[in-house]
């Protein structure tokens, strides 16, 4: 993940971004006790945070962030580098405990259940919140084995052609039908970049999740490749929920319904994509969607 | 003067060449305007100038120290009146051995012949010219070298590509030399196993069920007529490996599973450096505590339960022979699962599955060519294992598939073999060669396999 971020001509020096919580941040728009504006809440959140804190060891990535995730709805969190988006993101399905030192307050729910209960089972949350990541990571297996991958840890199919139709189906939402139909069963690792992250949201649907993490999907792909990928979540999204983290502003104004705006880790902005590009209401905001930093 | 010395007198040449080469270099940059103005950096024009001035004298030095010998020794042999020699080829090699001692005075002049003494004068006078030569001559051509590579060193002069490219054949040259001494080591087996192979018919080795290699050394004696079938030793060779991979395989990949995926970085800082140092004990140790403590444990604990374990036996040497190549099975694997990307990882967990299923499923398949390479090399070793067996195991020839009976193996038959004074061209010496090429075809044909295998099963990230 980047870390260091960077700033245009005229903003404020680069170190007053980067005192997070002590400085006086009150000259860039930023407050420290800092309450998200817009619209935070929604009427059909199929997945809630409120107050959420998350450190790596002594420092804090996640200030208070409080958030909707809204079913059957994309939503697009944007902002600088190192502004902690992707870590929240991480955090909807708990893909941070496999980082030593990652700690999370506050409370994260879906459908109501709370995900940092001592008596959820991670192995099923995971399965009902997939992820897809940055750079395609399909395993070193077939494609068909890839995909057949999730239905086979979780049982899903019952006989060997409940598990082929699934594999079609799930390549066929994905897009790649027509193309890998005649090499399934090759390796998964010998498709294009392109091919190969459509492999592993075919891979993550294939499981029948409820929502769906996409973390930069299309920041490792060419402009042609990208334009299947938001078609792809464009057709999702009717079915799944989507959070989608991008670096690509456009996208985040194609693909999704409401955008959330990062910034030094706080959520400072959360309105509908189109409000949130032609009218921000927050100042910070509408510095970045200009191209003021970024 | 002396080859090494004069090596080493080269090497100081070549030493100063550099300084000269570099020191011309960088008069003529400054003269031309800054080193920018060189094709290459001066401390490129530098080792140009050292290669031109060492190598081509190096390499008349190798092949002064090649030829010279031969060459002077012939014409010592040549300088001697014709009656003097045997005849055969072997005694002109033999004539001039005595001659080189007694020049060198190891044998003492004085109860020599006289045309002796006078040609070893004459092959110490004549090594003498030959050295001082070659002194001087490669003196010279380091010299001329030298003074040609600094007299070419201009701004355009492209060292650089010169210089890369001599590096690409030193490596070469290091290449070649491990596999010549290979090509070497596998010739000269060949060659005794050939000869031993006229004494003892191939067939008779290899499909041969009964191995007692004593041979009568007179014809008086009586009874030992040798038998060379070599199908016990490869059983119990066998037999041993096989109770040693039962043992390390899954306790090496298991541990070293727990090391890179489970265990905390600081559980990991001294456990996985504990492991290894199991591969530090010296296998002679290991043999004495397979003698002296596992072997009667297990004889007592058999009989304990009914069982004749024999004092010495395969399971005693194959479980102590396991515990030996842990480390190689656990380290090697322990380092291709740690390279496995974290990617995978992820991708696995954000599917739903557990640690274990990411293990089994993912991670193992992924770093699968590493583990098998690491479980090849762990029986090669035990194949090649010789302290521990010669101790735990016995020298009785068993045809026996029972890991409770004494056996002995190929390594250690080729040891008792070679050992104490023995003749070189009985058909009990040369079996050694001979059980040493079948060992060897052995772990080729056993690479071979898992080289195929590997290609198969692959699973390759990236």
């Amino acid at each position: 993940m980047n870390t260091s971020a960077t700033f245009g001509v005229g903003t404020p020096s680069e170190s007053d971004f980067r005192d997070t919580r002590d400085g006086d941040m009150s000259d860039i728009g930023l407050t420290k006790g800092h309450v998200t504006v817009g619209s935070v809440e929604i009427q059909a959140a199929k997945m809630t945070a409120r107050g959420v804190n998350i450190f790596y060891g002594d420092k804090q990535a996640i200030h208070d962030v409080t958030v909707d995730i809204g079913k059957n709805q994309v939503i697009a969190m944007i902002g600088p580098s190192g502004c902690g988006k992707s870590t929240f993101l991480r955090s909807l399905n708990r893909m941070n405990d496999t980082i030593d030192g990652c700690k999370i307050e506050g409370d994260i729910r879906i459908d109501g259940e709370d995900l940092y209960s001592p008596k959820l089972d991670v192995v099923e949350l995971r399965a009902r919140v997939g992820m897809v990541f940055q750079k395609p990571n399909p395993f070193p297996k077939s494609i068909y084995d890839n995909v057949a991958y999730g239905p086979k840890i979780h049982g899903l199919a019952e006989t060997r052609v409940d598990l082929d139709e699934m594999v079609e189906k799930s390549l066929r939402r994905a897009g790649l039908w027509d193309e890998v139909k005649d090499r399934l069963f090759q390796a998964g690792t010998g498709l294009s970049g392109g091919q190969q992250q459509r492999l592993c949201i075919a891979r993550a649907i294939a499981v029948s999740p409820e929502v769906i993490l996409m973390d930069e999907p299309c920041s490792a792909l060419d402009p042609i490749a990208t334009a299947r990928i938001e078609e792809l979540i464009e057709e999702l999204s009717h079915n799944f929920t989507i959070a989608i983290v991008t670096h690509n502003m456009q996208q985040a104004a194609r693909v999704s319904q409401r955008t959330a705006y990062f910034h030094l880790g706080r959520l400072i902005e959360v309105n509908p994509t189109e409000q949130v590009f032609t009218n921000p209401e927050h100042s910070l905001t509408e510095s970045y969607i200009t191209g003021r930093f970024g | 003067m002396h080859a090494n010395d004069l090596l080493l007198l080269l090497l100081a040449f070549a030493a100063a060449a550099f300084y000269v080469g570099r020191g011309r270099a960088n008069h003529i940059a400054k003269l031309a305007g800054g080193s920018r103005q060189l094709h290459s950096l001066p401390d490129y024009h530098g080792h140009y100038t050292a290669l031109c001035c060492g190598l081509p004298a190096v390499l008349l030095l190798i092949l002064w120290i090649i030829f010279s010998g031969h060459v002077i020794s012939a014409m010592v042999l040549d300088s001697l009146p014709a009656g003097q020699f045997l005849g055969d080829p072997g005694g002109r090699e033999l004539l001039a051995n005595k001659i080189a001692n007694i020049a060198q005075g190891v044998l003492p002049k004085a109860n020599q012949p006289a045309i002796l003494v006078a040609a070893a004068e004459e092959l110490n006078r004549l090594t003498q010219i030959s050295r001082w030569s070659v002194t001087a001559l490669a003196s010279c051509v380091s010299l001329v070298g030298l003074i040609w590579a600094r007299s070419r060193i201009t701004p355009e002069l492209q060292s650089r590509p010169r210089v890369e490219a001599s590096i690409k054949y030193a490596l070469f040259f290091c290449a070649c030399v491990a596999v010549f001494t290979t090509f070497g080591i596998i010739f000269s087996v060949l060659f005794e196993s050939l000869q031993f192979f006229q004494s003892v018919p191939v067939v008779d080795f290899i499909f041969g069920l009964e191995w007692s290699p004593q041979t009568a050394i007179r014809d008086d004696q009586v009874g030992s007529s040798g038998s060379f079938g070599a199908v016990p030793l490869f059983v119990g060779t066998l037999l041993v490996s096989a109770v040693a991979m039962v043992v390390a395989v899954p306790i090496g990949l298991m541990s070293a599973i727990f090391l890179a995926e489970y265990a905390h970085k600081s559980v990991r800082a001294y456990a996985k450096p504990a492991l290894e140092v199991l591969a530090g004990i010296p296998t002679v140790v290991y043999g004495f505590f397979a003698a002296l403590t596992v072997a009667p444990f297990l004889r007592d604990f058999g009989q304990g339960y009914g069982f004749s374990v024999s004092s010495e036996s395969a399971l005693a040497a194959g479980l102590v022979m396991g515990v030996m190549i842990i480390p190689f099975i656990s380290s090697l694997s322990d380092d291709v699962i740690t390279a496995v990307p974290q990617s995978l990882r992820d991708g696995s967990l954000a599917m739903g599955a557990t640690h274990s299923e990411t293990v089994i499923r993912v991670v193992i398949p992924a770093a699968l060519p590493g583990i098998v390479a690491g479980i090849m090399l762990a029986i090669s070793r035990a194949i090649g294992e010789t302290m521990i067996v010669v101790m735990a195991s016995g020298l009785a020839a068993n045809m026996t598939f029972n890991p409770l009976d004494s056996v002995t193996t190929v390594t250690v038959q080729i040891v008792t073999l070679l050992t104490g004074d023995q003749e070189f061209d009985s058909p009990k010496t040369l079996a050694a060669f001979a059980l040493g090429l079948v060992l060897f075809l052995i772990t080729l044909i056993l690479n071979i396999i898992a080289l195929k295998v590997v290609k198969r099963f692959r699973e390759q990230y990236e």
